[in-house]
């Protein structure tokens, strides 16, 4: 699907080669196939396709990978700039008011 | 048939301690979960109890949650209570899947593995599905870790491996679960409906299971929600609308309002449309990368043809100004809602959406409030 691909040259993602294990768990979560493997050296593939959601950073246990794991929702950053709560979809429930539910945005359905 | 148990109007006492498990931190609840829910149809012995048994045949009652939950209603409290449940008969080696309370989530799994027997343990992600919850950390090592000792997991299968869904991922680290718990961390692919061939594979996914797309099923089963969410703003605008319409000009108030006003509900019916069914429709067949370009480009020919087919004196002020103010207005809905729809999307990044709302934010706001002061404007004509 390339023509679902969002902006270019915007990810956080920085990658390590020279930790990198070639254990290969980061291309097994990625859910855009933006890494690949050559030779042990973690290498982008699509760097553009990453979603930010920090899966292959967290599952490496070589910390080789770094990325700003985030959600990309605008409602999110509107919630966040209007200071409720943290910058998070609308879907988190209000701890101190939990029976409100959700605040808003329309994500995570 | 049946009674539906899980009405909402029943689901706050039902489940009264689900959603509110919030802010307790290590203090969560950790009982087991109750065999009295309305998807339980009995239980299997445990080394400490019984445990629930559930079924991958969904009930009426199951369809019918999820059909309310994608309108918005009681979406946010659609919980099962986290802990182990049995599906079918399973034993000491059947796999162990691991998936979040939120209900969808849940029926999801089990109705991917008919005539199967499996654990399914359930982490309490407050309700909310595997990727929303891992990007928030709920679906996390931490519950994972504490719901495997909690379930007494380790006396009630002998082998040592969960199946997580692959989405579960951007919470979980897997070899800190190893270290923690003993128990092995397989990511599954990543739609619940490949889970059986993922089993019968030997716990090997396709290139194509482990790939996030966004084809249009996706994407338009996500339409009734973002509808209900311009409801509350619309209920606010369309009066706003309807009298500011019967001002100025020189017929009487009602005429006024009848000639154009129902012509500015339409308008803004159709910007709603735009940003939030076309948009989302044709998203991959839409120009630009940013969602915002998205929405102008359905929402600006949809503005052009209203204001041609409307047919208004575009020689007097008043159509100029009537006119250009849904021309900047349509577009500028449609951007806004088409931008909210990042959040829904499956490939977005904050850092991508952060660029995009640097300029589509001051855009919008200003197209918006240009057009609302010449609808203003168009009134003294």
């Amino acid at each position: 699907m390339s023509n679902m691909i969002y902006l270019k040259d915007v990810v956080t993602l920085r990658l390590d080669g020279d930790k990198c294990s070639g254990c290969g768990m980061c291309m097994e979560v990625c859910p855009h196939g933006v890494l690949a493997i050559d030779k042990k050296r973690v290498r982008y593939r699509n760097r553009d396709a990453c979603m930010e959601c920090g899966a292959c950073s967290r599952n490496c246990p070589a910390g080789a990978i770094a990325v700003e794991a985030g959600v990309g929702c605008a409602a999110a950053v509107i919630n966040g700039m209007l200071n409720r709560q943290s910058a998070s979809c609308g879907c988190f429930v209000d701890p101190n008011n939990p029976s409100a539910g959700k605040v808003g945005g329309t994500c995570c359905s | 048939m049946k009674v539906c148990a899980n009405d909402s109007s029943n689901m706050q006492i039902l489940l009264p301690m689900a959603p509110l498990a919030a802010c307790a931190g290590s203090e969560k609840e950790l009982s087991p979960p109750r065999l009295a829910q309305s998807f339980v149809d009995g239980s299997v012995a445990g080394p400490s109890g019984r445990i629930p048994r559930v079924s991958s045949a969904l009930t009426w009652c199951d369809r019918w949650g999820s059909i309310k939950a994608r309108w918005g209603v009681g979406r946010m409290h659609y919980a099962v209570d986290p802990g182990l449940y049995a599906l079918g008969s399973p034993d000491d080696g059947s796999p162990v899947l691991v998936t979040a309370n939120y209900k969808m989530s849940f029926d999801c799994l089990r109705e991917a593995l008919p005539g199967r027997d499996a654990w399914l343990l359930v982490l309490d992600t407050e309700g909310i599905n595997v990727w929303c919850a891992a990007g928030k950390g709920t679906f996390g090592t931490e519950e994972l870790v504490r719901r495997i000792t909690a379930s007494g997991l380790k006396d009630i299968v002998k082998h040592r491996d969960l199946i997580l869904p692959q989405l579960g991922a951007p919470g979980v680290s897997a070899h800190l679960v190893r270290k923690q718990s003993g128990f092995k961390v397989h990511y599954g692919p990543i739609l619940a409906r490949d889970a059986a061939a993922y089993l019968d594979a030997g716990l090997r996914a396709t290139e194509e299971m482990r790939r996030k797309t966004f084809p249009v099923e996706e994407r338009a089963v996500l339409i009734p929600i973002e509808l209900v969410a311009t409801l509350k703003p619309a209920m606010i605008i369309i009066p706003i609308l309807l009298l500011i319409s019967g001002f100025g000009g020189e017929g009487g108030f009602l005429p006024n309002m009848v000639r154009d006003g129902i012509f500015s509900v339409w308008a803004f019916l159709c910007a709603i449309l735009s940003g939030a069914v076309l948009t989302p429709l044709l998203l991959p067949y839409l120009p630009g990368r940013a969602f915002t370009t998205k929405g102008i480009a359905v929402g600006l020919p949809i503005a052009v043809a209203l204001i041609y087919a409307w047919g208004g004196d575009l020689h007097s002020w008043r159509g100029i100004l009537f006119g250009g103010a849904w021309l900047l207005l349509i577009p500028a809905f449609s951007a806004y809602l088409a931008m909210n729809f990042t959040g829904a999307s499956t490939y977005t990044s904050l850092s991508g959406v952060r660029r995009e709302m640097r300029w589509a934010l001051p855009l919008e706001i200003g197209a918006g409030l240009s057009g609302f002061a010449a609808l203003l404007v168009s009134r003294f004509f």
